[in-house]
């Protein structure tokens, strides 16, 4: 069906027309009007697979386990859908903050190379067409994120390419071995050999690793996190930003996409592995970011803390915890765009992103202290809003299946997360600002400056109103993960 | 540098590497060769232009920037997709027109080759993207 | 045969393991060369080494006895061409790095630290 291929096929379009495009403001039109097509078709194939089951094209018309297949099903479509939110408002995010150099037009069609590469990635049926997709969205990120060329940007690329492309090459050889071992790439004739299988797991396990390395580095888990905070702060707020909101959660959805595959056959060994990361993933990202005093820095740490959070409710292991590990994702990719987008505001009116050198805007600027005080307040999971009920729904996952230690660190990570938010808060909008910084009083924000956040914002307490709404339609994207019958069915025919 | 020699040979060779390639384009699918193989080779033929002279010369004498090239061959590969939308089949579905050029011999043409035209102008692009950027 | 495949992609991964340690870009760039085209090897060699049968079919359709499996050697290709672009692009952003900085040590990206 060609509602399934859409969201590849897209931006495809739009960048064949932005690379043809003369006038910086004919690309702006292009890209809004893109970006909000494929919001509208993610929503149309979020309704659709919620009605009607999953979304299934065979490209070239090759069956099944022979072709590569792309599947929409409902954990992809919640994926789509908040991507594509996340991207409508990067998209009028740039027209204001994006700096208007030589380079501008060329930001747009990157964006949508991103894009294609993420959607794709979202969307495949198939794990080496998954690794082409990494691949798609990695080069596309290398070259967004040394945007600008001054010295700090090649830097920070050269680190964040360094540990990627080792990423990539193990993701490469896991999947080879896969191959080798069970002689099928599509993911669902992979779920149906792995659910029969009566070998010595051990050999599986093996490309699992190397596997989970891969997608550990994408996903900035544990002991390999250390490219995330060395390079996102050097680019641009706004590709900061997207990066933030979507790439690492793309790691995060392949894993759960894998080990859900993967955890079935040899629980015990992957979940004590998988626990164990999570904590120490949620605990240095938290302890990190409360040493740190450059706002994008303390934002940087926490996505590692939070990233903890999802891979703990992969590694719990019960539909609860993976209803709840996607809850936390949806409610994290937009709360964290949300932040760096406030960041960038910070910047705009103060011109740095030091929170010693910030203060007072919550005087000046009450409207953006309020737009800041949502997200935080999310992440920071305050009651009624989104982030509380994400975190709830872990801990009660986590507690229900007895995993104590892992959920008292996830506890107690909170906190630390609260920690680092009133800091900010107190630092950059309490705190009255210091003497010998000088504000840049000419500029004033406007409406357009402060729509962007507006959306997420109010995504993120409509989230929060409507939770149960939203929990229902994550179990049942959990539950389709978790019994894995209806995926094979649908794919394999 | 000025190779006296190397530029005369320049020429002739240049349109040999440009046939070669688009012979390895038009012999894709069935056999060895594509869109793939067929642009590294016309991009060699750049490759051995800017060896003659310089890359400065040859980046001014060239038309069409290396962008759009690839602008091309995406757009051509775009259009390539177009039948299998159309004809409401699965996406990249290949459609085939088969000529009956002499009593034994069949010409198939189809939307693989379309496609493959496509990657034969986006890798020459990104051929000249690689020469032009890297030996400034 | 394939024992010194084995040996070869094992030798790949040291060298280019021993090259990523170094504390140069460019060697840096030779040392993911090195892996990848173990990498490579290691896709192409997972479904085994089937010797003097190409993945063709015969003539009039039918297929010939234990061919070569043809998909681990279009996931090469595919690998490589990804390789060659990730190649082109470290070596487009080392050159500029160099222009901007004039250094090839990797223990002089400090910069990004003291914002």
């Amino acid at each position: 069906m060609i509602l399934t291929t859409l969201p590849i096929l897209i931006p495809l379009v739009l960048i064949i027309v932005l690379m043809f495009s003369k006038s910086s403001i004919f690309s702006e039109v292009v890209t809004i009007i893109g970006t909000f097509t494929l919001l509208a078709v993610s929503l149309i194939a979020t309704i659709y697979v919620n009605n009607n089951g999953l979304l299934v094209a065979y490209i070239g018309g090759w069956q099944a386990p022979y072709g590569i297949t792309l599947v929409i099903d409902h954990f992809s479509s919640i994926l789509l859908l908040t991507t594509s939110i996340i991207l409508v408002s990067i998209s009028i995010y740039a027209l204001k903050y994006f700096p208007k150099t030589s380079q501008y037009k060329r930001f747009y069609i990157f964006f949508f190379t991103l894009t294609m590469g993420i959607n794709g990635a979202f969307i495949t049926g198939d794990i080496f067409n998954l690794y082409v997709w990494f691949e798609v969205m990695l080069l596309s990120s290398f070259v967004l994120i040394t945007f600008g060329n001054q010295k700090q940007q090649l830097q920070g690329g050269i680190k964040y390419l360094a540990m990627n492309l080792v990423g990539s090459l193990f993701l490469l050889a896991g999947i080879g071995l896969i191959y080798g071992k069970t002689g099928t790439l599509n993911i669902a004739k992979l779920a149906e050999i792995i659910g029969n299988y009566e070998g010595e797991i051990f050999w599986l396990n093996t490309s699992g690793i190397l596997i989970f390395i891969a997608f550990g580095i994408k996903a900035a888990l544990f002991p390999l996190f250390y490219w995330l905070p060395a390079s996102y702060h050097t680019p641009n707020i706004t590709i900061t930003s997207l990066f933030a909101g979507i790439l690492t959660k793309v790691g995060v959805y392949a894993l759960v996409r894998f080990f859900t595959l993967f955890l079935a056959i040899d629980q015990e060994f992957w979940q004590n592995l998988i626990l164990t990361i999570a904590g120490l993933t949620m605990l240095s990202g938290g302890m990190a970011a409360s040493t740190q005093y450059d706002n994008r820095k303390i934002l940087s740490y926490h996505i590692i803390s939070q990233i903890g959070y999802m891979i703990m409710g992969l590694g719990i292991f019960t539909t609860l915890s993976i209803a709840g590990a996607i809850f936390f994702i949806m409610h994290n990719m937009i709360a964290k765009t949300n932040v760096f987008l406030t960041a960038g505001m910070i910047d705009k009116i103060k011109g740095t992103y030091n929170l010693k050198n910030l203060g007072g805007l919550y005087k000046s600027n009450p409207l953006m202290a309020f737009l800041f005080i949502i997200p935080a307040f999310a992440l920071a999971g305050i009651p009624q809003l989104s982030g509380f009920f994400a975190k709830f729904i872990l801990i009660k996952a986590g507690f229900e299946d007895g995993h104590y230690i892992t959920t008292s660190v996830a506890l107690f990570t909170g906190l630390l997360t609260l920690y680092s938010m009133i800091k900010i808060w107190n630092e950059a909008f309490l705190k009255k600002a210091p003497e010998h910084v000088s504000d840049n009083k000419n500029i004033k924000l406007t409406f357009k400056d402060y729509l962007p956040s507006v959306i997420l914002g109010s995504i993120s307490i409509l989230m929060g109103i409507f939770a149960s709404e939203v929990f229902d339609f994550v179990h049942h994207a959990a539950e389709s993960l978790m019994d894995n019958a209806t995926y094979i069915k649908s794919v394999l025919k | 540098m000025n190779l006296n020699i190397l530029q005369y040979a320049e020429k002739p060779i240049r349109w040999l590497l440009i046939i070669i390639s688009i012979v390895a384009l038009l012999r894709g699918h069935n056999y060895p060769g594509g869109g793939f193989i067929g642009g590294l080779l016309a991009g060699l033929a750049i490759v051995f232009q800017s060896l003659a002279y310089d890359v400065e010369t040859v980046r001014k004498k060239m038309k069409l920037s290396p962008q759009s090239f690839i602008g091309i061959g995406l757009a051509i590969a775009a259009i390539s997709l177009l039948p299998s939308i159309i004809g409401g089949a699965e996406l990249m579905q290949a459609y085939w027109v088969k000529l009956q050029i002499t009593e034994s011999y069949v010409l198939k043409l189809g939307t693989p080759l379309i496609f493959d035209i496509g990657i034969f102008f986006s890798v020459i692009g990104i051929v000249l993207m690689f020469i032009f950027n890297l030996s400034k | 045969m394939e024992i010194l495949l084995a040996i070869l992609i094992g030798s790949l991964y040291t060298a280019g393991v021993y090259m990523l340690l170094r504390r140069s870009i460019l060697k840096f760039i030779i040392g993911i060369i090195f892996i990848s085209n173990a990498t490579n090897l290691l896709v192409f060699m997972s479904s085994g080494l089937v010797k003097g049968n190409p993945p063709f079919t015969a003539p009039d359709g039918t297929p010939l006895e234990q061919t070569a499996d043809p998909l681990n050697q279009a996931l090469v290709l595919t690998a490589i061409v990804i390789g060659l672009g990730v190649v082109a692009y470290t070596l487009a952003l080392k050159y500029k790095f160099f222009e901007l900085t004039k250094t090839d040590d990797l223990d002089e990206l400090k910069q990004t630290e003291e914002v």
